[in-house]
């Protein structure tokens, strides 16, 4: 039986038969028998495709391309290259009227301002296939690492460079890898923290979702620079996606023995397991991390003596966040000095950004080092949704605090931020307008670390409890002034006195709203009022006199709160209402209220 | 891997799969579906099906669908990218799968970009 693969229609309907349709068959005919193609093509006749105007019309199937205004000698082209090819013949395909520009991502206002270093290949390249990641020059730098260069100049290139941990501190990531690679000779290990933990945070996810095999490239160079043959990577449990593509890459960077006993012939050996957190947010500080991966209750450990020299299962371990690794193999391969140029004077390279909360790009931006908070959320972000007016961002997290909007053009950089009381962190930024109760935000991270606290030390468990419930009496209305204080206080003594990070830094949330909004807080304890109507105990939703009367809130309250007579005012009974908001968001007349 | 000589021939082969590495612009195509957890939870798996569907359904050879992490524009997810060799990359956002199974008739095949998709207008 014999196969047709492509049937070639031409249009010979009145219009084009004549304007050269019929003689484009006979051409076809002639161009399928000369290729000895007459078994696997058809070619058929076929009425008006309804476009006379560019005639004659020929359409190819299977692919069902339409090509127009044909010429008798273009037929070669058709049956050599679509035919025998398999590529489309562009300069004969139809063409519509070219809309304006803006198709790609690169030409959004979103994607303008971004430098991508980390994100290189995030979205570009499938993360299941070692082959794109090599395309990319993928490896390239652990080949260049272990056949040229010393552990010593690995280190002095990743000082060079000035990068610093994304993970948080921004503490110099050469000089870890240079005390791990000064301890004497013997069993050390390379870790990466995976386990992003902060709420609203998902860059390291992107990373590890997007281009797996720029962690384990990094990592095994860290290998190579301090002298370990061993890795961890500790992913939480909650990134299933993230978690498979690894053990993919993992899997196939064996297989090419870029994984395994002497790498490029070289006399070094390196492997990598994961090892899954099972959901403490704790875990992501570094010395419960590694306490985890040895098996035990992830509980944060007194430093020093630091990682470096005493780290998991007391050997030399360096653990980098997922981000810091990324821009290990760009830095090898485009040197330090490219890195360096990138950013500020303190602060090196890019920064790899989640925007949440009530901006209208929420998504993951990489900026470079020195961007202006205005920039990220105005240009990049595209500011507040319903041009509600921006009232501060949240950096890092748990552990940060919150930027006033008097402090927009700030430069992002670590030292900027940790003047202005909050933090790089490890990325998340959150965006708050004026329907944010900043009281209510501090008592939102502080029921976080409430909840994570592990409660190995005093000042972590009970401080912050303790805190938290001052933060409930004041949004219920019921604090006083001296709480102000009071809380002041109790901050400065969990900051001293906690053991590890979450708890140094829990108290960030309610010290920086409490300086930078102290008369929001002032307003919930004097006047029993929350400015933006939010903590449910100090407002309350009213029916304005312009009611029609439509009975749509009435029915839509779910404690029948809501009386009145159709057409005429309604009445909310502040006894009975939950403050579910149901009244106001059915109301088409805006006749309902917050005060 | 035992030389850098076998991983730069490792990355000559694997570029000459890709569209994006011809100097020619000898067709093919490759089409990328954002397939980290912000797309897969915005529904990008039958989108991936969809185009990979098409693709067969069609006889097209050369044109390569695969998944990729995410781009950063998370709230347009499902995001897929087209390639056409020699051309320019266009950005389609909010794509489900019937806009997908257009895009490879209409772009892919027969290269008229469908501007409505994209993300200039989104």
């Amino acid at each position: 039986m014999e196969f047709i693969k492509n049937h070639i229609l031409v249009c010979s309907g009145t219009g084009c038969g004549p304007s050269g349709g019929d003689k484009l068959v006979a051409a076809f005919q002639k161009a399928v028998r000369e290729a000895d193609l007459e078994k696997s093509v058809k070619i058929a006749k076929a009425c008006c495709f309804g476009l006379c105007s560019q005639g004659p019309v020929v359409v190819v199937y299977p692919e069902g391309a339409y090509y127009t205004g044909l010429k008798a000698g273009d037929v070669g082209a058709i049956v050599r290259e679509h035919i025998l090819g398999g590529h489309m013949v562009s300069r004969l395909l139809y063409k519509e009227g070219e809309g304006d520009g803006g198709r790609a991502l690169e030409d959004t206002a979103f994607f303008k301002k971004q430098v991508r270093v980390a994100l290189r290949n995030c979205g570009n390249i499938d993360p299941e296939a070692i082959d794109e990641y090599i395309a990319y020059d993928g490896y390239q730098a652990l080949a260049r690492v272990v056949s040229t260069m010393t552990p010593g100049q690995v280190v002095d290139t990743i000082k060079a460079s000035g990068l610093r941990g994304r993970g948080g501190g921004g503490f110099p990531t050469g000089r870890k890898w240079e005390f791990a690679m000064m301890q004497p000779p013997g069993q050390k290990y390379v870790c990466c923290n995976a386990d992003e933990g902060d709420p609203g945070a998902f860059m390291d996810r992107s990373i590890l979702e997007g281009d797996p095999h720029s962690i384990l490239e990094a990592m095994t160079i860290a290998g190579y620079a301090i002298g370990a043959d061993k890795g961890f990577l500790y992913v939480r449990a909650e990134y299933p996606v993230a978690v498979q593509r690894l053990q993919i890459a993992i899997q196939q960077a064996r297989d090419y023995g870029l994984l395994g006993d002497n790498i490029f012939g070289a006399d070094f050996s390196f492997d990598l397991n994961i090892r899954l957190g099972a959901g403490a947010f704790v875990c992501g500080e570094e010395t419960a991390l590694l306490t985890s991966i040895e098996g035990n209750r992830g509980e944060p450990r007194p430093r020093p003596p630091f990682p470096a020299v005493k780290g998991l299962f007391g050997k030399p371990t360096i653990l980098n966040n997922v981000e810091t690794y990324a821009n290990i193999p760009w830095i090898i391969l485009q040197g330090a000095d490219a890195f360096a140029r990138i950013g500020t004077e303190r602060s090196n390279g890019t920064k790899v950004f989640a925007l949440g909360g009530k901006i209208t790009n929420t998504g993951l931006v990489e900026i470079p080092m020195g961007t202006t908070l205005r920039e990220v959320i105005e240009e990049i972000g595209g500011g507040c949704p319903g041009d509600k007016a921006f009232k501060a961002a949240q950096t890092g997290g748990p552990s940060g605090g919150c930027i006033p909007a008097a402090h927009i053009d700030t430069p992002i950089e670590y030292d900027t931020l940790t003047a202005l009381g909050s933090m790089m962190g490890s990325g998340g930024l959150i965006v708050m307008d004026e329907d944010n109760c900043m009281v209510d935000i501090a008592k939102f991270f502080l029921d976080f670390t409430v909840d994570e606290s592990c409660g190995k030390c005093t000042p972590c468990r009970i401080g912050t409890k303790r805190l938290h419930q001052m933060l409930e009496k004041i949004t219920s209305g019921n604090g006083t002034m001296a709480d102000l204080d009071l809380m002041e206080e109790l901050c400065e003594h969990i900051k001293s006195s906690s053991l590890c990070g979450l708890g140094q830094s829990a108290p960030n949330p309610v010290l920086s709203t409490l300086h930078y909004f102290r008369d929001e807080y002032e307003a919930h304890v004097r006047e029993h009022r929350c400015p933006a109507h939010v903590c449910k105990a100090l407002m309350r939703y009213i029916i304005l006199d312009n009611c029609k009367g439509c009975t749509a809130c009435a029915r839509a309250c779910p404690t029948e709160a809501i009386t009145g007579k159709v057409k005429e005012l309604h009445i909310i009974d502040q006894e009975k209402c939950i403050k579910c908001g149901a009244c106001m968001d059915i109301c088409k007349f805006n006749s309902v209220i917050k005060e | 891997m035992k030389s850098i000589d076998e991983l730069g021939a490792v990355r000559e082969s694997a570029r000459q799969k890709m569209v994006q590495f011809r100097e020619d612009s000898g067709g093919g195509a490759r089409v990328m579906v954002g397939m980290a957890t912000c797309g897969i939870a915005a529904g990008a798996r039958p989108v991936m099906s969809a185009c990979q569907e098409e693709v067969s359904r069609r006889g097209l050879r050369d044109v390569t669908v695969i998944q990729v992490g995410c781009v950063g524009v998370c709230r347009l997810e499902p995001i897929v990218e087209v390639l056409v060799g020699g051309q320019e990359k266009v950005t389609y956002v909010n794509m489900t799968p019937d806009k997908a199974r257009e895009v490879i008739a209409e772009h892919v095949v027969n290269q008229r970009i469908k501007t409505e998709y994209t993300i200039g207008n989104a």
